[in-house]
This record gives structure tokens, C-alpha cells and sequence, in this order.
């Protein structure tokens, strides 16, 4: 089954993701922020990423543009999880090499559609 | 897939009700004419974490208030807004309408909506922004498309697709856009590989097909540009209609459409609301989870480890079983018996957190509290790493917070009247925690106007607590404060002073099995003194020996450890026997004596000295040797028994038998009234 | 888990549930109950740890499981003659109030005899028993199968003060 690598500083919301990907059968690299994630990402090979933006350390965009440096992760799909569903923010990411993004808030089933979006 | 969101919300809740924490404690630190761009950062994140958080799990309120709070930390962050003192508050208040409303949500209570508009106002007109705000739930309503449409037509729809050339470098696959597509309906592509380099120049990174794609579906447009949404500026993209076919009705609930997945969606929240709601019978689900430091649970896991490891050697054991493993055996069962103990030690670790946890409210308290009466105010904490347990924690807090208020209500003087004493204009009031002979001490010290005695003992007389003609010393007249229905503030303010208090926090800290005291020196401040035993808390110990008997001396206690000679110590009056350490005599105690037990030897030349100081007073502990240094879980002796006059509680050693922790300050004041100082002159002067 | 099986066979012996039960035991000859319920456990005697300055009938304490309980010695605590523990010698754990709390203590006994069933019928108030055995400890008495029990009153046993007041040194 595919592993996905999610990156969230908010327990609650890494909760929610983590447990609906394993409910659906995905395996889970959890992370906490941008440092942790690309530590984490440097030793496994996940099928696709899930990064929240705004979080200490190394925010999403940042870890996103450090990840596609990473030889294994240039194809690798990259989604944000992000609050801003202005343009700004999406353009931001599309930049720094993000596959697409999930507006927050949403639920379940979203997450699982999008996730199903990028992997086979 | 159905998933019970509820489950995620006590995380939830203690997690925004931490990132409320550290706004807090960052705002009352924001140096308003250069602020910390990384704290502004802080507050930022947390306040987006708690709008991303509660639009996940359904608090809509919680989600639209954070929403306009977010958007003018936002400004402030990207430097668009200078913040004043004003604001600062105004953003306190908000955290703590924000604290209300997830309170109130957490335990299925009404939100006061009028104060949380009423705050949302405000804080709209900082923003310069009367007009009513869209709220990002309705926004997030709108992008989540109209799925209210029920009638739907069928149409050929015509797609030219072509990526650029570096479509690729993001992640995105052209194949899983298909994939998407046939779900909205039947599809045919036609790929054009005109761009197509040559072999020696083709570079596998590189995007260079096209294609033309027919799609027969009832999706709308934006349904379908959806698909493309994320590839939308690396690509050219034409979506037109070719022919549009017979009209249909379609139901909601179709799985095909990707509105059923909002659908259901929205429903599932409005269930999450329904069943926050139910719990409202609950009383208050106030959770008693406990955060724990991840050093202590890495410990556990060490242990488990070990334990799994002691496990496996032993049923190997079992398996080919010889009479001459028995010593390994009995190695090995000695070894799971220790693993055991120090597993069970480690989880009751587990409850004892950083008094920090309580010390954390008291920033906030000074700041708004100093600002009420225009005072100017600076707290110090110090010592907030020390452990105690969380019960004896949770019981303190209001004790401590009485204490506070009373000193900057009562003990630091106004700015005029310090500067007017030739104090700076600043007060100083310094919460200090420590451990001390198996006690947790917390001072609460202000250097203000200390306790005015001629007017305390005034009032006292006054009310009949003292005769007209008794004479107190300093110490007694202090303790009238702790007095029922004593207040000798000249105005009574509503921060404190209305007499009830004083007596009911002594009382408090009674019932915890501590005590408070106080120091006062007019002119220069107060000093309040919490003393609580710790029961359960941990402590590292010496381990002492007198006879067969081992008990724990406090390592925090203990100065020095000494051999000693004869030429250094001195009888006076007899019995009292005194050591000359350095330049200073200390009494001696034999523990021996104060506990009535058998020595090895009673001469001081056979046995060692343990210098240890409690409240001030430094002795020498007579004992026959020392023993290993080790930490302890402090076991109460209350529990099933009494208290004991020099023992703070009691322990369980490795090896399962029970010793007793020292009280030092006990001890000397039991060696003293065993009748075996009071003849000695010197220790009289050194013990007033 | 000596003391638990121990503890399971005991009650086994007699389970009918109308009457009230008493565990009893032997100390200096005579045979004592106390009320079954109050009973946590029976262990073995293992060393007890002094506690300093307490009065003779205190034992010491000792881990049980983790949790410091103090161990009273009955016979001492009674004023009979103090004998040398064997390996008879069994401390009964009980369950005693004391005020608003319930105290876990301990009890060193010459032996655990039995488990009876005691019909109110059987039942008697204590007479004056002179000076052997100080009356305020005993609850009544009863005459089961032509023995006499002496039922205590195990809330008293302590709360009759446990006298811990530094004793005087000399010197």
C-alpha cells in the first residue's frame, strides 16, 4: 500500500489527517514541522506528501522546495494543506514545486479524494 | 468512509487551549516599538492553527472570530499594521473571548455571541474595516461549489490539453487528470506527439505531449477546470462545449457526483455539532489528560525494553532447563523484580509536571492586574523547573494567585510613593520554587511597603484578636494577617482586601498539608512562604546508614559529608555536643539518639557527619556510614499511617524493604526539643 | 502470591452469605474474629521497617504492592507477652476507618484459624474482662460450635490513638 508523509504542527489535525489515511488503508510517516518532515523524508520514500503551510521552523512552502532538491523526490506529488485559498498562497506553492494544494477546513472524505487525485 | 470527527476534538481542544497559552504569554511580552518579527510568528501560528483546527471540526463560531483575529495579526506580521498598547490588549481580550468560546464548545455551553460580536467589532475596526466581513466559512461555502443544482444536462465536451514543458517538475501526471476525468464520464483522447524531440535530445524530465480529449458527462464546467485547477499556469487549456444532449434529472445522493462528497460532508458536521450538544448533560467534561514530557516517556520505553529483555532471558531458561543455571536464574528473576520496581517508579513519575504549568498564569495576572491599578510592575520567576505533583499542582494555583494579587494590591507601593522612598519606581514581585527537606517551597516576595505592624496590631486590638496590654513579637503580629476578618487595607478594592482571604488560603494550604509564612520588613517588601510535601513526588537521595537501619537524606540538604576528629568537636553544658567546621561550630545530632535506635559505635571518630541545612540552620547528622546516592519516589506515610516528627515520608529500595525520608528540618527541631540543646547557650542565640 | 491464594482458600471455607462472616485468628490461646469484609489480604511476616519514635505495638511498615502500610503488633497491642515470629506468624491486612478516610493496616497474629458464619442470635455484648484484654477493642462476643470468639472492633484498634509523641530520651 502506498505511504504517504504528512507534515502538521497541530496534534488535532494530524490526528484527524493520519488517521483518516490509515482508515483507508495508507501507510503514514508522521512529522511536525518542515525540519522534521525532510529529516524523515531523507530516509523513506513515500508515494506523496501532505504538508501544512504555516509551521515553525520550516514552514510548508520551504519544505517543499527543499524536498524536490532531493533526487527521489522530484516527481514525488507534493500536496499543501493551506487556510489561504488566495491565490497568493497557491501560486506560492506551485512555485516552489507543490503538485496541487486542499483547502482547510475540510473533511474525510475531501482528503481522500484529493490524496486519491495523485496516487495510483 | 465514516469517521467519528468527535475523537479528535479533545486533542483539539488542548491544543488551541495551549496556543491561546503562548498568545498570551508572547503578547505580554511584545516590545511594542520592536517587535520580535519570530514572536509575532508565534502568535500568528497559533491563532491560524486554532481557524484551521475548529473549520476541521465544525466550531464555526470559533472558526469566523479567528478568522478577522488572524487577518490583523496577518497585517501585523507582513508589517501593514504598527500594533499600540491598545491593541495589544484588545488582542488579550480576544484570547480570552477565544478561551470562552472553546470552553463553552468543549463542554457543550451557549457562546456569549453578543460579547464575542461585540469583540469581533473591535477588532474590525482596527482592521479599518466596518463593513461586515466575509467570513471564511461562507467563502469556503462558495468555492465548495453550488450543490444545490438538481438538474444537470449531459453534454460532448471538448478539452485541448497542452502541458508545458516542465508539468512534470511539480509532481503532476497528465494520466491521473484522465483517470479523474472518465469518472465525470465517457472519454476519448487523441494524443499529438508532434513536439516530440528526437531520441539523443529527449530528456525523461521533460513534458512534450499534447492531447485532444472528448468527454460525454453531466459535470459542469468548473467541475471539469477542477481537474486542471492545479496544473491551471503550466499548461494551455481549451474547454468548450460541442454538443450539448438530452436533459436529466439527477439525485443528490449519486455516488458519481463529486458533490455527494460535500454533501455528506456538511451532514456529518451538523451530526458532530448534534452530538456536542448531547454531551451538554455531562456536566463539565473537563479531561484529566496529563501532558507528559517525552524524556520520561522515552524512559519507560527503555524500561519496557529491559523488561522484554529480562523476559526473554528467562524463558530460555525454561526451555532447556539445568540445575546448574540456577544462580543465572535466580540473576535473572532479580533482575526482572528490578526492572519492575523502577517501571512502576517511572510511571508514577508521569504525574509530576514543572511547577511551570502554574506559574504560566501569572504574567498575564500582573500585567492586567499592575495596569488596573497603575502600578509598574516587573515579575521574575525563577525555579519553574521544579517538579511537584500534578494534584498538589492543580490544589496550589488559587492559594498562590490570592498571594499574588494581595502583594501587588497591598504590598507594591504606587510609582510616586516608591520614587518618593528612594525606590525605583518599578516593584519587583519574584515567584521562586524549590525543593527543601522533602517539602515544595514556593516564595512569593514583593519588595513594596511590607506589612505595616503598629497598624496591624492597632486593628487587631481594635476587633479584640490581641488584649489591649499584650506585647507580640514581630513574628505574632505577622500572623494576624492570617487572621479571619482581618483586612487592614484602608480601601477596599475589588483585587483584593475585603478581610476574607488570608485565612481561607492559610486554611487551603493546611488541607494540603503545607504551611505559610511570612516575612515582612517595613519599608522593604514581604515574603510569603508556601512549604507543601510532595507526596509522590521524586527526589534524589543519599542513602544513610545507622545500625541496621538505612534511611534518605534529601540530597538538597546535604553541604558536605565528613570524617571527623576528635580535637574539632566540644561538649557545652554536658550533653550538647558541638563540631568546629572551618571557621564555624555547627551542633551535632546523633540520629541515633533522636530516634532511639542502635549504633555501631557512638563514638564520632567511628562514624561520619553529614552537614546538611534546613530553614537557615546548618547541623551535623551523626551517622555509621554512607550509602549509595539514588533517586527516590517519595511515598506518603499519611496515607495509612500519621505524620512522623522528622520523617517526611517513606520509600521503597531496590531490593522492596521500606526506609524513611529525613525531614531535616524536623530533625533539628526534634533534636532540640528532646531536651538536648536547650541547656547550650550558643545554639539558643543561633536558633532565634 | 502466597498470601493471595492463602487468602482464597480461607474465605472458600464457608461462603453461605446471610450471616455475617468472621475471618478469626489465634493470639496468646485465644481465638479473635473480625469481620470478613474488612479483610484485604493475608501475608506471610516479612521484616517490617521501624519507624522511629512510635510505640512498641508498632511494628514498623512495610511495601505491600508499592503501598506503605504500618504493621501492629496485636499481642503488644493488647499488652499480652510478646513472642518470637515464626513462620506461622501471618499478618492480616485490614481495611480500617479512621474519621472520613479508610487506612490500610496490617496486623501481626500468632496464626489464621478460620472462617465462621455468626447468626445475630449468637451474638453477645462483651462483659468486663478484668484486665486481660482491654474491652474498648471489643465489639461482643460469640459462641460458635462451643468455642468462644472475641470480635473486634477494628476501627478502634486505632483510632483509640496511636500515641506518637517523641518519647523521652535519656541520656
Amino acid at each position: 500500500m502506498a505511504t504517504i508523509l504528512t507534515v502538521d504542527d497541530s496534534a488535532s489535525m494530524r490526528q484527524m489527517v493520519n488517521f483518516t489515511l490509515k482508515g483507508a488503508g495508507y501507510d503514514v510517516i508522521e512529522a511536525i514541522d518542515g525540519v522534521d518532515a525532510l529529516n524523515k523524508a531523507k530516509g523513506s520514500n513515500p508515494d506523496a506528501v501532505l504538508t501544512d503551510v504555516n509551521m515553525p521552523n520550516m514552514d510548508g512552502i520551504t519544505l517543499i522546495q527543499e524536498l524536490r532538491k532531493l533526487p527521489s523526490y522530484r516527481h514525488t506529488p507534493m500536496l499543501m494543506l493551506t487556510t489561504e485559498s488566495s491565490g497568493d498562497m497557491k501560486s506560492k506553492g506551485k512555485s516552489a514545486g507543490a503538485t496541487g494544494w486542499l483547502v482547510k477546513p475540510f473533511n474525510p472524505d475531501q482528503l481522500l479524494a484529493t490524496i486519491k487525485k495523485v496516487i495510483a | 468512509m465514516t469517521i467519528d470527527m468527535t475523537q479528535f476534538h479533545g486533542v483539539f481542544f488542548e491544543e488551541s487551549f495551549e496556543g491561546l497559552e503562548i498568545m498570551e504569554s508572547e503578547l505580554l511580552e511584545l516590545v511594542l516599538n520592536d517587535p520580535d518579527i519570530e514572536a509575532i510568528n508565534k502568535i500568528f501560528r497559533a491563532a491560524h492553527s486554532i481557524k484551521g483546527g475548529s473549520g476541521s471540526f465544525g466550531f464555526t463560531d470559533v472558526t469566523n472570530f479567528t478568522h478577522v483575529l488572524e487577518t490583523l495579526l496577518d497585517e501585523v506580521r507582513a508589517g501593514k499594521h504598527k500594533l499600540i498598547q491598545d491593541e495589544v490588549n484588545l488582542l488579550l481580550t480576544s484570547v480570552d473571548c477565544l478561551r470562552d468560546m472553546l470552553s463553552a464548545s468543549r463542554d457543550g455551553n451557549d457562546i456569549d455571541k453578543e460579547n464575542v460580536q461585540s469583540i469581533q467589532n473591535d477588532l474590525e475596526r482596527v482592521l479599518g474595516n466596518d463593513s461586515p466581513n466575509e467570513t471564511s466559512s461562507e467563502k469556503d461555502n462558495k468555492e465548495n461549489g453550488n450543490s444545490n443544482e438538481n438538474v444537470q444536462t449531459v453534454s460532448d465536451w471538448g478539452i485541448d490539453f497542452l502541458p508545458h514543458i516542465n508539468l512534470f517538475q511539480t509532481g503532476n501526471d497528465p494520466l491521473r487528470m484522465f483517470r479523474e476525468l472518465e469518472e465525470f464520464g465517457e472519454l476519448t483522447a487523441e494524443v499529438n506527439i508532434s513536439k516530440l524531440p528526437h531520441f539523443d535530445e529527449y530528456d525523461v524530465e521533460e513534458s512534450y505531449l499534447s492531447w485532444s480529449l472528448l468527454l460525454k458527462t453531466d459535470a459542469s464546467e468548473d467541475k471539469i477546470k477542477e481537474v486542471f485547477e492545479w496544473v491551471e499556469d503550466d499548461c494551455d487549456l481549451t474547454i468548450g462545449i460541442i454538443k450539448k444532449q438530452e436533459t436529466i434529472e439527477v439525485e443528490n445522493e449519486s455516488d458519481k457526483s463529486p458533490e455527494a462528497g460535500v454533501a455528506t460532508g456538511e451532514r456529518r458536521k451538523s451530526e458532530d455539532r448534534r452530538k456536542a450538544t448531547d454531551r451538554r448533560g455531562t456536566a463539565s467534561s473537563e479531561s484529566t489528560s496529563i501532558r507528559v514530557n517525552t524524556d520520561k516517556i522515552d524512559a519507560l520505553i527503555n524500561m519496557v525494553g529491559e523488561l522484554v529483555i529480562t523476559q526473554s532471558m528467562l524463558s530460555q531458561f525454561s526451555e532447556d532447563f539445568d540445575v546448574g543455571n540456577i544462580d543465572k536464574l535466580c540473576d535473572g528473576l532479580k533482575q526482572l523484580e528490578r526492572n519492575t520496581r523502577e517501571l512502576q517508579e517511572n510511571v508514577m513519575q508521569i504525574r509530576m509536571l514543572p511547577i511551570s504549568f502554574s506559574f504560566n498564569r501569572f504574567p498575564r495576572l500582573v500585567h492586567d492586574l499592575s495596569s488596573k491599578l497603575n502600578k509598574k510592575i516587573e515579575l521574575k520567576l525563577t525555579g519553574e523547573a521544579t517538579e511537584l505533583d500534578k494534584t498538589v499542582m492543580e490544589k496550589i494555583g488559587d492559594p498562590m494567585v490570592h498571594l499574588v494579587r494581595n502583594s501587588i494590591d497591598h504590598g507594591i507601593e504606587m510609582p510616586e510613593e516608591r520614587l518618593a522612598a528612594g525606590k525605583p519606581e518599578t516593584g519587583v514581585l519574584h515567584l521562586n520554587a524549590y525543593h527543601e527537606g522533602g517539602n515544595i517551597v514556593i516564595d512569593i516576595e514583593d519588595d513594596g511597603a511590607g506589612l505595616n505592624k503598629e497598624r496591624i496590631l492597632q486593628k487587631a486590638k481594635e476587633r479584640g484578636l490581641v488584649k489591649e496590654d499584650e506585647v507580640l513579637s514581630d513574628d505574632k503580629i505577622n500572623e494576624l494577617v492570617f487572621r479571619a476578618g482581618f483586612s487592614t487595607a484602608e480601601q477596599v478594592s475589588d483585587v483584593s482586601g475585603r478581610g476574607v482571604g488570608m485565612d481561607v488560603v492559610r486554611r487551603n494550604i493546611h488541607d494540603l498539608g503545607g504551611v505559610v509564612e511570612i516575612k515582612s520588613e517595613e519599608g522593604k517588601g514581604s515574603t510569603f512562604t508556601i512549604r507543601l510535601p510532595l507526596t509522590l513526588a521524586i527526589l534524589d537521595g543519599q542513602l544513610i546508614r545507622v545500625g541496621n537501619h538505612t534511611y534518605i537524606i534529601p540530597l538538597v540538604s546535604i553541604i558536605e559529608s565528613l570524617q571527623t576528629s576528635r580535637d574539632h568537636t566540644k561538649s557545652i553544658a554536658g550533653d550538647a555536643e558541638l563540631y568546629r567546621l572551618r571557621d564555624e561550630y555547627i551542633p551535632v545530632v546523633r540520629l541515633h539518639s533522636v530516634f532511639n535506635i542502635q549504633c555501631d559505635s557512638k563514638k564520632l571518630d567511628d562514624g561520619l557527619l553529614v552537614v546538611v541545612e534546613a530553614e537557615g540552620h546548618k547541623v551535623g547528622l551523626f551517622v555509621d556510614d554512607l550509602l549509595a546516592q539514588q533517586q527516590v519516589v517519595i511515598k506518603s506515610l499519611e496515607t495509612n499511617f500519621q505524620k512522623v516528627e522528622g520523617v517526611s515520608g517513606a520509600t521503597i529500595l531496590g531490593d522492596g524493604t521500606v526506609a524513611m525520608i529525613l525531614d531535616v528540618s524536623s530533625l533539628i527541631r526534634l533534636s532540640r526539643e528532646q531536651s538536648y540543646y536547650e541547656k547550650s547557650p550558643v545554639l539558643n542565640i543561633q536558633a532565634a | 502470591m502466597n498470601a493471595a491464594v492463602r487468602e482464597e482458600s480461607v474465605i472458600g471455607l464457608d461462603s453461605e452469605t446471610d450471616a455475617n462472616q468472621f475471618l478469626t485468628f489465634m493470639l496468646a490461646g485465644e481465638e479473635y474474629g473480625v469481620d470478613i469484609l474488612r479483610v484485604q489480604e493475608i501475608k506471610g511476616w516479612e521484616n517490617a521497617t521501624e519507624i522511629p519514635n512510635t510505640p512498641d505495638y508498632i511494628e514498623g511498615v512495610m511495601n505491600l504492592r508499592g503501598t506503605i502500610v504500618p504493621i501492629v503488633d496485636l499481642r503488644s497491642r493488647f499488652e499480652l507477652e510478646r513472642v518470637e515470629y515464626s513462620n506461622t506468624t501471618v499478618v492480616i491486612v485490614l481495611k480500617v476507618k479512621s474519621g472520613d478516610s479508610e487506612k490500610t493496616i496490617g496486623f501481626v497474629v500468632d496464626a489464621v484459624s478460620d472462617v465462621y458464619n455468626v447468626t445475630d442470635e449468637q451474638l453477645k455484648p462483651s462483659p468486663d474482662f478484668g484486665k486481660s484484654v482491654s474491652t474498648e477493642f471489643v465489639s461482643g462476643l460469640a459462641t460458635v460450635d462451643e468455642k468462644m470468639l472475641i470480635l473486634l472492633d477494628i476501627d478502634h484498634l486505632i483510632d483509640a490513638n496511636i500515641d506518637v509523641s517523641p518519647i523521652e530520651t535519656t541520656h
